[in-house]
């Protein structure tokens, strides 16, 4: 029974011990490497990972990644503290939200070099004006992806083919609430901002339509399906159809003329931050048309900086379904802040929905 | 004798220790969350809400019917399994086997059987050796209800293994010297005294069984909706997380009622031995 009691003493004192060591082991990271340090909060797999040692090679700052996989996980952790974050990839509505809890320090526009290189029509936008405290560092858009084995090319271009009776649970939706409510809304020809309910409820009667089309509610695990012919149409992101396309020829995706999503993820400086320093070098040398397009070949969605699209092929930089004409461009819609209880409404309605293949 | 005791003590330190921080304070700040509105004040609506709106109750007959099936089908599947290894030449090996599965991660399962349901799966292909064409069988309630039977059937067959390991041969022999025929020996004796081992074996297939999230969307495609769902979606998508555990709180609530249904009868058993 002794040597019990000595056993826990002993397990305690190690557990200390190791405690303590890594405690004085983050704090000398802080204070003494830390300034050639950035800590970077992003989306899983949204950087060229060459890019990263490329910078580190010329700037000699050592990069962090951690990675997120929701804005509001991201919002969470940033909000409770007890983080360093120097930079974080949040989407517009996310940024307004942020901003309006004032989780973001302005940028210093004058140590930033090469803002004339981004589009001007994807600038000083509703969430953020005059891009006071954010740069874009990818866009995209919501859209049909469809496998030409069993849709004829051209037979969807509008929200309301997909109710065709021809898909019968041949259609795979992603999971997300403000997206699935969102094109009901389109199709019905509403705002996807929209805070009535009557519009709303409408929106959601018309999806519970759509529920025979349907084959599942999925997230990532789409890229997959579609790229092995399991499903014929899904309803998906721009960037994730591109990653699918290159892996099966016989996949396209249409942006609806009548509108959809627009949306960004921008390059933020948290509250949290530290080193100024890394992040102004940071965020320039990403800036550089030559990084920018070679993050834009890696990770498939659209680059905001016009420079670097040039940089692009021709294949891709032309292709309207990826970088929309100015048509398309002016009938999408970009997703506004909700207030909580809107939000919880967009949600409760769309779990009606999930329900409603009983 | 003092010291004694004060030793006797220490070892329940640790447990303490865990209890409290891993069981009672989580569950406690549940319950506590689960009375804070969206502005974090006090507030019953939380509740009000869960049991006027149609779709949660929905959801929770849904969850219960759906672990209900999964603990049937795992029930039916493993009371022979575990009944047939007790009567083998080596059965600790065979017990290792059924063990076997719970090693791999459960993530990795759930995408095992993607790719044996898929159109262009294994099932799919065997079916195809007899000129059928490729069947849907993912995003079925059959796949999902088959997932989570197949992930469940260790926890099942292991308390109800060592259960019959328990029985003691001679009542068995007693029952067949009295004239019993094999099914009356099997109702009488044998199914009554394994009991125990198949009420906590229902104990840890079902309250799992209540909050499967993952599999509903991975397996049943989001075409299965359970309670697990719900809170996911409360805490990570509208961060209402008082909702969220007014969820949480009524699944626990009906945890604590399968325990307290299984368990008693339990002890019932034992009286009447």
């Amino acid at each position: 029974m002794k040597r019990l009691v000595s056993y826990v003493i002993l397990i305690l004192a190690v557990c200390g011990l190791l405690g303590f060591s890594a405690n004085r082991l983050t704090a000398s990271d802080n204070s003494g490497g830390g300034s050639k340090e950035l800590n970077l909060y992003n989306w899983g797999d949204y950087i060229d990972p060459a890019l990263i040692t490329k910078f580190e090679k010329q700037t000699g700052y050592h990069v962090n990644v951690e990675t997120f996989d929701s804005n509001e996980a991201m919002y969470t952790k940033i909000k409770q503290g007890g983080t360093n974050y120097d930079l974080t990839v949040p989407s517009d509505y996310m940024i307004e939200k942020m901003r309006a809890a004032h989780l973001l320090v302005p940028l210093n526009k004058a140590k930033l070099h090469g803002m004339h290189n981004f589009d001007s029509r994807l600038m000083n936008l509703e969430f953020d004006p005059h891009n006071k405290y954010s740069i874009p560092y990818f866009w995209g858009t919501l859209g049909i992806v469809y496998n030409d084995q069993d849709v004829k090319p051209g037979a969807i271009q509008h929200w309301n083919d997909l109710w065709s009776s021809k898909y019968k649970n041949n259609i795979m939706l992603v999971d997300s609430a403000r997206d699935v409510l969102g094109f009901a809304l389109v199709s019905n020809g509403a705002s996807m901002n929209t805070t009535n309910l009557k519009t709303l409820v409408a929106a959601k009667n018309k999806l519970d339509r759509l529920t025979p089309n349907v084959k599942a509610i999925v997230a990532d695990e789409i890229k997959m399906y579609m790229a092995e012919n399991e499903s014929a149409i899904a309803v998906d992101w721009s960037g994730e159809a591109s990653e699918m396309m290159a892996n099966n020829r016989h996949l396209h995706y249409v942006v609806p003329s009548e509108g959809s999503n627009l949306w960004f993820d921008n390059l933020v400086i948290p509250k949290t931050a530290k080193h100024y320093k890394a992040i102004y070098a940071f965020l320039n040398f990403m800036m550089k048309p030559a990084n920018a397009a070679q993050n834009a070949k890696y990770v498939g969605y659209a680059t905001p900086n016009k420079a670097a699209q040039q940089l692009l092929p021709a294949s891709v930089r032309n292709d309207k379904q990826f970088y929309p004409d100015a048509k398309t461009m002016a009938h999408l819609q970009i997703y506004k802040n909700l207030s909580p209880e809107m939000v919880g409404e967009y949600n409760d309605l769309y779990l009606e929905f999930k329900m409603h293949h009983k | 004798m003092n010291h004694r005791q004060f030793a006797n003590w220490t070892y329940y330190v640790p447990y303490g220790l865990w209890i409290g921080l891993f069981v009672i304070a989580p569950v406690g700040l549940i319950i506590y969350q689960s009375f804070l509105n969206l502005n974090n004040h006090f507030t019953l609506q939380n509740y009000v809400t869960y049991f006027k709106s149609g779709t949660y109750l929905m959801m929770t007959v849904n969850s219960l019917w759906w672990a209900f099936l999964i603990t049937v089908f795992t029930l039916l599947i493993s009371y022979p399994a575990a009944y047939f290894i007790h009567q083998l030449k080596h059965r600790q090996l065979w017990i290792l086997l059924t063990i076997l599965p719970t090693w791999i991660n459960l993530l990795l399962k759930a995408y095992a059987f993607i790719g044996i349901f898929s159109q262009s799966g294994i099932a799919n292909q065997f079916l195809g050796l007899f000129g059928i064409a490729p069947q849907q069988i993912l995003f079925t309630n059959f796949s999902f209800v088959f997932v989570a039977t197949y992930i469940q059937i260790p926890f099942m067959i292991l308390p109800i293994y060592n259960a019959i390991d328990d029985l003691d041969l001679s009542y068995i022999n007693a029952s067949r010297d009295l004239g019993a025929t094999n099914w009356q020996t099997f109702t009488k004796v044998i199914w009554p005294l394994t009991m125990p081992g198949v009420k906590s074996g229902v104990q840890s297939v079902f309250i799992p069984s209540l909050s499967l999230f993952m599999l509903t969307r991975l397996i049943g495609g989001n075409k299965v909706i359970t309670l697990g769902t719900a809170i996911e979606e409360h805490f990570l998508t509208t961060m209402n997380w008082g909702m969220g555990s007014t969820i949480g709180v009524v699944l626990i609530v009906a945890m604590v009622i399968i325990m307290v249904l299984t368990g008693e009868r339990k002890t019932e058993g034992r009286l009447s031995r």
